[in-house]
């Protein structure tokens, strides 16, 4: 396994690569300009001359070898400075947004503690709710649970999160008045009245992206239970007369959990990007409206960046899965 | 200027109060909420409405514009005008001098070498600086003594209230900023998102694109102001969301610009929480008809004022054009309270927008096609009109927005009325409006025979904005594709009245001018305009002292709002 896992990593250097060039020449075709959300009394010259100072006068494969060391070599030596306390870094440029003029790092570290916790909560809610639902569904197959698990998984799969979002915004904070619509990003727990603040201003952001998630995953979970509990050992477990708690979570869950942890490894990346929506509609402002906002105003650097770092993301969990895969089923050997 | 109101703000506020004294953060905390988040609080490296009007609470200039219109000083004693002596007799000088006594919000004094520091930091060419045109011509900002400041123009100049007047110019600190000039302007984050400040607040958290937290400036010149100790301005989300929380959840107390149809608005306001105001500025939705050819066979005189457009340059069909459209029932679908139907191109100030145009406001579509009849425009079998082979088929594009959608429905119906064919484009508006030369869908390129947009000029005076439409400045290969005369107009005449206006002082006879200007371009029918377009923000019943500006910073007058109890 070791070397199985160094040689992945080795492949991984340019299959990375690879991906930031690609995503480095789609940015730069697609049409857009980073002054077009300027007021139109900012005249054209003005214009041009701030598309210079940004460092678009600059041939492609010069801007792209300039963000390749300022992302690989000067940022590690910032953050390397940051942790150390010494001077590593000296002047280097850092990757520098074109909106806030700041370092794009900086910003993804701010915003990384509100993603983590509201998507990253309901994530792990989701698959607390998703594993058992995907368990006793496959059991009980076309029972009263096992239709109605259905029924709402269909609903949390098939609404949009911007509907149920402003639904539950409708019902809970302008009607009922019990939640707050807008989230502040600057609350800091310190007691426990500022914990449950805390819990109410995440209460519906992330029951929406739970039930999205547990809807997704109970699915998986019930279809991989499903095809274990047809298999010929299954039966003999039964007529072994092994108890069904026996049965269901030692043989059939260990031999299902195999594809149901890919799924959720898989998904792991997507707590990282952030919820788009789910923070546009609840202004959770984090990682994914980052994105947003920065594709819209063609902030190159800030998007480059955060896609990419998404890309390292999805890599990086794509080999967790595999040897979690391994871990889990002793069949499967890499080396 | 500012003495009576401050009594009376504080005569008010002991009313209101009973006993207590009118002291300094007595109300507490303002909650601001403004649907595009801030990025960044330098409005000279950005030129975003969002983040000028957030900086607009700490960062001030030394005039500006108050919700009429008017020029009241601000950190200057008082305006330069001819009569004071403050303008020199040539045009060519400015004298600003500021007041006494000003301190930054680190307990530094203000003084004129600030002033001529921000010129300098401006006008730096490796700066990138978004308000550049603010200082147009010119030669030399001079600091004669520790209060004064001198402004030298290369050219008379009859409204020198450009550099250092409104929100988009305020002064900088130049203790903060001196190693901040040219391309290391980016560098210098935590002075752009925490500038030091002048105004009533002074920030203590930025975070880009979600949220500033701020506190009373503890120097701030006024030891009544500003009423509220602490403010978030909250960022990101909707316009409708932003609406949501102050009309009907009431988590803030002020939103800011609520573009939404006008029944969702008043369904919002009849919860009773807040109320909706709005004010009108100098922004015209309008049709810009290409006076060229934009056939690609042309190749690079594609759009050039080489060739005339077929049918366009007949002044018969684009007053058809106009004369079929029904202005009242745009305003109706598009914008609610947030428009009003208008001739001009030049809507406002009251003394500049002028009363000639208004025949355009009531539909005629028999005059229309009376008048393509008499040009010789006949419906040929398609029902289509065509004259020497030539059929009036119109490419009308924009860019992308439900309300602009709508309106090019509607009109492409009332042109099919009078037998012109419409065929509709709309383009991502990062695209339309972006600069890029490569691109072929910059409004700048008009490669259209139509195409729709909004604009408006800054502060209160048209002469840079009628300027825009002079011979010359049309966007060609040759200025690569850059320049304001978007429709390719050109007369003689227009160019004469505007180098009279460049030497006219007068202010009454400067509106004249301006006026005769937007009769010209609206009668020749070269712009055709639609609709005059408001602001509409939303505060709660409890925030009082609001002002609504158009023609500054919306949060002008920050320092005086109040909670009302």
């Amino acid at each position: 396994m070791p070397v199985y896992t160094v040689r992945r990593i080795l492949v991984a250097v340019p299959t990375l690569l690879l991906i930031s060039l690609i995503l480095f020449l789609l940015l730069d075709l697609a049409p857009g300009d980073p002054t077009a959300q300027l007021p139109l009394t900012i005249p054209p010259d003005v214009k041009e001359r701030i598309r210079q100072s940004l460092g678009l006068g600059e041939p492609i494969h010069v801007r792209y070898l300039l963000w390749l060391q300022q992302f690989f070599v000067n940022e590690p030596l910032h953050l390397l400075s940051g942790l150390t306390g010494l001077d590593l870094a000296g002047d280097r440029a850092r990757v520098i947004s074109w909106q806030t003029r700041s370092p794009v790092v900086d910003i993804v570290v701010e915003r990384l503690p509100q993603t983590l916790w509201v998507v990253g909560l309901s994530y792990v809610i989701g698959i607390l709710i998703a594993v058992p639902v995907g368990i006793v569904s496959a059991c009980r197959q076309y029972s009263w649970f096992d239709q109605l698990g259905t029924f709402a998984s269909m609903v949390g799969f098939s609404v949009p999160t911007f509907f149920s979002g402003v639904l539950l915004i409708v019902v809970f904070s302008v009607e009922l008045g019990w939640f707050p619509s807008i989230y502040d990003t600057t609350h800091k727990v310190t007691d426990w009245n500022g914990f449950l603040v805390q819990v109410r201003q995440m209460a519906m952001p992330v029951t929406v992206l739970a039930l999205y998630n547990a809807a997704q995953i109970s699915r998986f979970m019930r279809a991989s239970m499903l095809d274990n509990l047809k298999l010929d050992y299954v039966r003999t477990a039964w007529a072994k007369g092994l108890p069904e708690r026996t049965v269901v979570l030692a043989h059939v869950l260990r031999n299902s959990a195999g594809p149901a942890v890919t799924v959720i490894a898989l998904g792991v990346p997507g707590v990282f990007a952030g919820a788009i929506i789910t923070e546009q509609v609840f202004k959770v402002n984090g990682l994914g409206q980052l994105l947003i906002v920065s594709i819209q105003a063609s902030d190159i650097p800030t998007v480059q960046t955060l896609t990419f770092i998404f890309a390292v993301l999805i890599v990086l969990f794509n080999l967790i899965a595999d040897l979690l895969y391994g871990v889990l089923d002793p069949r499967i050997r890499y080396d | 200027m500012k003495q009576p109101c401050l009594t009376i703000a504080m005569a008010g506020a002991l009313l209101v109060s009973g006993a207590a004294t009118a002291e300094r953060g007595r109300d507490g905390h303002l909650g601001v909420i403004y649907w595009q988040a801030p990025s960044i609080l330098n409005p000279y490296l950005s030129g975003g409405t969002k983040d000028i009007e957030a900086a607009s609470m700490v960062l001030e200039p030394l005039a500006r514009f108050d919700e009429a219109g008017n020029l009241v000083p601000w950190l200057a004693a008082s305006t330069p005008t001819v009569a004071n002596g403050g303008v020199s007799a040539d045009l060519k000088t400015v004298t600003w001098t500021l007041r006494e006594g000003l301190l930054w919000s680190d307990g530094s004094p203000v003084t004129a070498a600030d002033v001529v520091f921000t010129a300098e930091y401006c006008l730096d060419p490796a700066g990138g600086c978004s308000q550049l045109a603010k200082f147009d011509d010119v030669t030399a900002v001079e600091a004669t003594d520790d209060l004064t400041v001198e402004v030298t123009f290369g050219i008379p100049k009859p409204y020198p209230y450009g550099p250092f007047v409104g929100a988009t110019s305020p002064i900088l600190q130049k203790a903060q900023f001196a190693d901040c000039v040219g391309a290391k302007a980016p560098e210098c984050t935590e002075a752009n998102f925490k500038p030091v400040g002048t105004g009533p607040f002074r920030v203590t958290e930025f975070r880009p694109n979600d949220v500033i937290s701020l506190e009373a400036n503890p120097r701030y010149r006024d030891p009544a102001k500003p009423a509220f100790a602490t403010v978030t301005f909250k960022g990101g989300g909707d316009a409708a969301a932003a609406a949501r929380a102050v009309l009907e959840t009431g988590e803030f107390d002020y939103a800011w610009n609520l573009q939404l149809a006008p029944d969702v608005l008043e369904d919002m306001q009849a919860a009773g929480k807040g109320a909706v105001v709005s004010s009108f500025g100098t922004l015209v939705e309008r049709l810009v008809v290409n006076l060229t050819d934009p056939s690609p066979d042309l190749g690079d005189a594609r759009s050039t004022r080489a060739h005339p457009h077929p049918f366009l340059s007949d002044p018969a069909v684009r007053k058809a054009l106009s004369m079929a459209i029904d202005r009242n029932l745009l305003v109706e679908i598009g914008y609610g309270r947030a428009g009003r139907p208008t001739c001009n191109v030049v809507p406002a100030p009251a003394i500049y927008a002028s009363d000639a145009n208004e025949d355009c406001l009531a539909r005629d579509i028999d005059g229309a096609k009376r008048l393509l009849d008499e040009a010789g425009w006949r419906p040929g079998p398609d029902g289509i009109r065509q004259k020497d082979g030539i059929r009036l088929s119109i490419l009308y594009q924009t860019s992308a927005n439900a309300v602009r959608q709508d309106f090019q429905a509607l009109v492409k119906q009332w042109w099919s009325e009078i037998g012109v064919e419409t065929e509709l484009r709309n383009i991502d508006a990062s695209v339309f409006f972006g600069g890029d030369p490569g691109s072929p869908d910059t409004y700048q390129k008009f490669f259209a025979d139509i195409q729709m947009y909004a604009n408006n000029f800054e502060g209160a005076d048209p002469e840079p904005y009628l300027g825009g439409w002079r011979c010359g400045n049309e966007p060609r290969p040759a200025s690569q594709w850059q320049g304001e005369n978007v429709p390719r107009y050109c007369d003689e005449d227009y160019d004469r009245l505007l180098g009279r206006m460049a030497k006219t002082g007068d202010l009454g006879e400067r509106a004249a001018l301006a006026r005769a200007m937007n009769d010209m371009l609206v009668r020749d029918h070269a712009l055709i305009p639609l609709v005059h377009r408001g602001r509409v923000s939303a505060h709660a019943r409890s925030l009082g002292g609001v002002l609504l500006n158009t023609w500054d910073s919306e949060i002008w007058n920050i320092a005086d709002w109040r909670r009302i109890r």
